[in-house]
């Protein structure tokens, strides 16, 4: 008897659990909420850095004021996309992006950069009061201009007269924080950020010396957003350099 | 006396040599079906591109954004790093000057061209299983791919593991050749899916402890992945929706994540109902084992508060209050169950923790083309409130694993993500 009885109560203690869990467990899906499955709903996890429609783009770590995750609201889709693709191909390395993007689909990364193109956020925008004058002047004639010696074209010459981008691919440079410009400058000098070949803000980069890198970044990152902050609808060809993400169309 | 003892040395020694010649892992050679085996065919390479996929041969041996399968990825070891070589048809750099036999010898015995042996990081103790009919299939798609010249970077590993010697010591320990034979009373189904789990899946690469010497172990009961740093957990499995989980990336208990994230995008998507479903029956086959669940102390009631605090705040639009997730329209999974969620119920709590800190999307998959993703918290919460917000949903809803503390979150949070 006692043969029986203790695999028997144990068969029972193994099949317990596992019986009463399968029951919980189709009890919860009962339960649950049902979700639409928006776009807002399935990317909660971008908007938790580069902010939404209700909250604005995080700080950086907790407690601080400090910003440096660019807003990505409002950007052409196609500069989002070649970004979302040059991450997951490792073309530029922020790792916690890699992360994120390295199992997406070229599709579903399309309809994500056409998501956030067409949203529409508040950007940050630095006091000018607390910059010094000269460095702001030499940043203002960087952009509006550019310096013939250095072989840099104006930034305005690809990125439109009001430095809201360009459809289909150009970004604006407009609303972002000044630690995010000043780092991607950085990461174009070390070769860690990289755009399809030829690379032309990794050639322009590795012309502007820091001073001149902080002088542009002081001044686009305390630049109002224009009134109107949608892309030019066309870029002005021929670009002053070849870019392998606005490639010029074949004759 | 004195020659006593050595009469006796010499026997034990004698006995030691024919004990590792016995044991010693002889390289096994089978030959080809026919030359047609592995000849360049548009249904050889077909099928070896599926068996490519099916070993996500890829993983390693293509670097992200390289050409397919040139090589230059790092595995890291705790015994060093291992760079993957480039198997293109390069004759320099790749395989190009390799024979079928050759390919065989390195698949199944573990031993390269010129006879060096190679490190068990390339899963040769799975991949012997494979059979020479699907080595050959597997050898005439990689001759049909387009060489890429790319030199094969030099490991890093750290003495004595990077001799040749201590590595034919290793393969006498934890080597034997030898193709899968399957078990005639357990039915085609199972035995294909033991092949394609055990074989080329090397399922127990990750889900198996690994040994002080970097062996893994018997079974499928789950396993600490090194360097990585995630638990690979058991696949027994009682789970009705596994080929789904397997398929898509997702199911109702659930979502994959970390690196089986990249197993399911890059290798088990592709591969047909048919050896999805038997390497279900597979492992739902295997012997349970309850190791997982054994309740454990509540944590403290302190930190239970400010985990509540804390998942109200940031988890609870999603998971919802209760934990119980979410599904979409069409009763499909969205947003995952923590209430009796597997990954919260393990003793080891790193995933949870990891899942916490790093977010993450689970893959685009045929069946989940578009998935719901996890927001990283690790630059919005620190150490002591990742460590409440993990032991608050780990004793939750019915869940009852122990608490987590803030060091073992804070060990987590240099691991690299790329």
């Amino acid at each position: 008897m006692r043969g029986f009885i203790r695999p028997f109560l144990l068969a029972c203690a193994l099949a317990g659990p596992a019986a009463a869990q399968a029951q919980a467990q189709a009890q919860q899906q009962a339960q649950q909420q049902r979700v639409s499955g928006t776009l807002a709903q399935r990317l909660a996890a971008c908007a938790s850095c580069h902010g939404s429609a209700t909250a604005p783009p995080a700080a950086v770590g907790s407690g601080s004021e400090r910003q440096y995750y660019p807003r990505i609201a409002g950007k052409p889709a196609g500069y989002l996309y070649n970004q979302l693709s040059n991450f997951r191909e490792g073309r530029r390395q922020y790792p916690l992006m890699t992360w994120m993007v390295q199992h997406l689909s070229d599709d579903y990364l399309r309809e994500i950069a056409d998501y956030f193109s067409a949203q529409h956020l508040p950007a940050p925008v630095l006091d000018r009061a607390s910059l010094p004058a000269a460095e702001l002047e030499r940043g203002r004639l960087l952009v509006i201009r550019g310096d013939t010696a250095l072989k840099v074209p104006a930034c305005i010459a690809c990125h439109g007269e009001r430095l809201t981008g360009a459809l289909p691919a150009i970004p604006g440079l407009v609303g972002l924080p000044r630690d995010y410009i000043n780092a991607q400058f950085g990461a174009w000098r070390n070769g860690s950020r990289h755009a399809l070949a030829p690379d032309c803000m990794g050639s322009i980069a590795s012309r502007l010396s820091l001073a001149d890198v902080s002088a542009i970044s002081a001044w686009l990152a305390s630049e109002p957003l224009p009134a109107d902050p949608s892309p030019a609808p066309s870029l002005s060809r021929p670009l002053p350099l070849a870019c392998g993400s606005a490639p010029e169309p074949k004759p | 006396m004195k020659r006593r003892i050595l009469i006796a040395l010499g026997v034990v020694l004698v006995l030691a040599i024919a004990a590792a010649l016995l044991a010693w892992p002889r390289a096994e050679y089978i030959p080809s079906r026919s030359p047609q085996a592995w000849a360049p065919e548009a249904g050889n390479i077909a099928r070896g591109a599926y068996l490519a996929r099916a070993g996500d041969c890829a993983a390693c041996h293509t670097v992200r954004g390289g050409a397919a399968y040139a090589g230059g990825r790092a595995v890291d070891t705790p015994f060093g790093r291992v760079m993957a070589p480039n198997i293109t048809p390069d004759r320099e750099t790749g395989i190009g000057a390799w024979s079928a036999d050759d390919f065989w010898n390195a698949l199944h015995n573990g031993i390269a061209p010129g006879g060096r042996l190679l490190y068990p990081a390339f899963p040769y103790p799975n991949y012997t299983k494979v059979t020479r009919d699907d080595a050959d299939a597997l050898f005439a798609y990689l001759r049909s791919l387009p060489p890429q010249r790319n030199a094969r970077q030099p490991h890093a590993l750290r003495a004595p593991y990077g001799s040749q010697a201590a590595l034919a010591a290793w393969r006498l320990l934890y080597f034997k050749p030898g193709v899968f034979t399957p078990e005639p009373a357990r039915g085609a189904d199972w035995n294909r899916g033991a092949y394609l789990v055990d074989g080329l899946g090397h399922c127990s690469a990750c889900h198996s402890p690994r040994n002080g010497l970097g062996a893994s172990g018997e079974g499928l009961h789950g396993g600490l992945i090194p360097v990585l740093g995630w638990y690979a957990p058991s696949l027994a499995s009682n789970d009705p929706h596994l080929a789904q989980l397997l398929r898509s990336g997702v199911s109702p208990r659930g979502a994959v994540f970390g690196p089986m994230a990249e197993v399911v995008g890059q290798s088990l998507q592709h591969l047909s109902d048919g050896d999805i479903g038997a390497m279900s029956v597979y492992l739902t086959s295997l012997p349970a084992d309850g190791a997982e669940r054994a309740p454990a102390e509540p944590p403290p009631e302190a930190l239970m508060r400010l985990g509540g605090r804390l998942y109200g705040q940031h988890c609870a639009d999603c998971h919802g209050k209760d934990g119980r997730g979410a599904a979409g329209e069409d009763g499909g999974p969205a947003w995952p169950a923590l209430a009796g969620n597997r990954t919260l119920h393990l003793a080891n709590p790193v995933n949870a923790i990891r899942i916490v800190l790093n977010g993450g999307f689970a893959p685009s998959t045929a069946g989940n083309p578009r998935p719901y993703g996890m927001p990283p918290y690790s630059p919005v919460l620190n150490d002591a409130e990742v460590a409440a917000v993990v032991s608050y949903a780990r004793a939750s809803w019915g869940n009852a694993a122990r608490m987590v503390t803030p060091a073992e979150v804070n060990g987590y949070r240099a691991v690299p993500l790329d």
